[in-house]
């Protein structure tokens, strides 16, 4: 195939932007993780101030995460991947760029606001009115930009990893306004449209498709470029990858019940998330064994390439997650897990070994391409990135699982006559250990994104003194 | 009809359409586009080298 426009050039500004913005919302974001789990462990680190504590901070640095540095490695990597699978440019650079001041405008809101107390009190939907609204107006901009490229492009065929992208842009529209739909009641509160139970299911519908579309769909869209492009051969099977598309999108939406397992919600509906849950792994494991297999017959490249092992080992994170969360979603199992740590760990060796992982493997790929040099910096320090990366994320999730359990067995431990065998806070000291080895590993996944901002920030270094010399050359 | 034989048919309705998908993405008549498709990422290294070339010249000026 050859390109039909022989002017056509790429937007890589907004890219740019977006790409370094993950690295820094990624630094932002998991160093509060790493406060707010030593404090924890050291409660004096609240400072006894309300702007610190806990309860303020957890809501800022779930928020920092997931939308700053995930938000901004997705937005990146779509707008990077639509370009060049459709050969066509962003199809308007000024609304690309209001996408990205308005979505940093809207962390940094979040992060004045969520310190001041100021919150809905929805989890991974905290943030007020104004900025739910504003919100909605970015992602439309998204999605016009996205949907407006994918209708100029210039190849038959929409590639695979844009349904991906473009299912997460969609569905994300739709939860967002359909879970933030609230009664204002003045500049910085409001009132849920929905109340009891109906409000916890649409809360856990949106919740569980926060993880679904924006932590799960828009990152497969990422790893079927990513990965095909570092080991530099097609997809495994072009076909599977379009039915473990209509699979997951069709499946995930009916998942969110579990959430709310033994609660008010009806029995039936609650048994419906944990069936569509368990339904889950076939689609999801289907998505993992095509990114694996991808490298069959390229596996000696793990060796020599770091970056194609941070994706690699995303998608064995991947395949650990999504089989131990229908797991969970088991109702008999979750009886044992629901409010434990054991939950917490499950969800970093989501966030922390599947979604970071995987968009610091694309980073990595995009930045040498993005500022027009063969390779990062650095070599060597993505390798040492990479492990830290993975001794973080196993020290992390082995601690949550250790807590998880015991607090679950301690929890529903009884006496002969019926009284319960231990106190509350028996349960926390006994939780202690398993709170310091988390610090210590969310500490040395931090260290390996403060390697990965000097070796970007060298990379990009090396590049501005790079035109000096071609110049040279040419003259010479 | 009772609503849980509308539901029935429901489900029989969504495992048609899932076992349709599988047969379209199979069939031999989608294997040239399936092909065509996947190799999309490595199509356009020329647009990418011109993009990295026009904003060099850019920079200069």
């Amino acid at each position: 195939m050859s390109t039909v426009n022989a002017n056509l050039t790429y937007n890589y500004k907004v890219v740019r932007q977006f790409a370094i913005m993950t690295v820094v919302w990624g630094i932002v974001g998991m160093g509060l993780g790493v406060l707010i789990a030593a404090q924890l462990y050291w409660p004096a680190l609240n400072l006894d101030l309300p702007w610190t504590h806990f309860g303020r901070l957890r809501p800022l640095h779930t928020n920092a995460v997931i939308f700053g540095f995930g938000g901004s490695a997705l937005f990146a990597t779509a707008y990077y991947v639509v370009q060049r699978t459709c050969q066509a440019r962003l199809i308007s650079d000024g609304l690309a760029a209001f996408t990205f001041w308005g979505w940093q405008a809207i962390i940094v809101s979040a992060a004045i606001t969520l310190p001041l107390g100021l919150t809905t009190s929805k989890e991974y939907a905290e943030l007020e009115w104004p900025i739910d609204i504003a919100i909605a107006i970015v992602w439309v901009a998204y999605a016009l930009v996205f949907f407006g490229t994918i209708m100029k492009r210039s190849t038959p065929h929409i590639y695979v990893a844009n349904w991906f992208y473009g299912a997460f842009i969609v569905t994300v529209a739709v939860l967002h306004i359909g879970n933030n739909l609230a009664l204002p009641a003045s500049a910085f509160k409001s009132y849920s449209a929905y109340a009891g139970v109906t409000d916890a299911m649409m809360q856990w519908w949106y919740g569980h498709n926060a993880v679904g579309f924006f932590l799960t769909a828009g990152f497969l869209g990422m790893m079927y470029y990513f990965v095909p492009k570092q080991a530099d051969r097609p997809v495994y099977s072009y076909r599977l990858s379009i039915v473990h598309f209509w699979a997951l999108i069709a499946t995930y939406v009916w998942a969110g019940g579990h959430h709310l397992h033994y609660s008010a919600l009806p029995d039936w509906a609650q048994t419906a998330g944990m069936v569509m849950s368990l339904i889950l792994l076939a689609p999801s494991w289907g998505g993992m064994i095509n990114g694996m297999m991808t490298l069959s017959g390229a596996w000696h490249k793990l060796r020599t390439d770091p970056i194609l092992r941070f994706l690699v080992v995303s998608l064995s994170f991947y395949g650990m997650s999504t089989f131990e969360g229908p797991m969970m979603s088991i109702k008999t199992v979750n009886a044992l897990s629901h409010n434990t740590d054991w939950t917490i760990g499950h969800v970093h060796s989501g966030a922390l070994g599947w979604v970071a992982m995987i968009s610091i493997g694309a980073i990595y790929h995009l930045v040498p391409k993005l500022w027009g040099v063969r390779d990062m910096y650095s070599t060597p320090l993505i390798n040492l990135h990479f492990w830290l990366a993975t001794v973080g994320t196993v020290l992390y999730i082995v601690a949550m699982w250790v807590n998880g359990i015991t607090q679950g067995l301690m929890w529903r431990a009884v006496n002969e006559d019926g009284t319960l065998t231990y106190s509350f806070v028996e349960s926390l000291e006994a939780s202690y250990g398993g709170y310091l080895v988390r610090f210590i590993g969310g500490a040395v996944f931090l260290t390996g994104m403060l390697i990965m901002a000097y070796n970007v920030y060298m990379t990009i270094r090396q590049k501005e003194a790079a035109p000096s010399t071609t110049a040279a050359a040419q003259t010479a | 009809m009772d609503i849980n034989e509308l539901r029935g048919v429901h489900t029989l309705v969504i495992m048609a359409m899932f076992f349709g998908i599988i047969w379209w993405a199979y069939s031999s008549r989608r294997k040239r586009a399936n092909e065509e498709a996947a190799h999309l990422p490595f199509d356009d290294e020329e647009v990418e080298k011109r993009t990295l070339e026009q904003e060099k010249t850019e920079n200069k000026r």
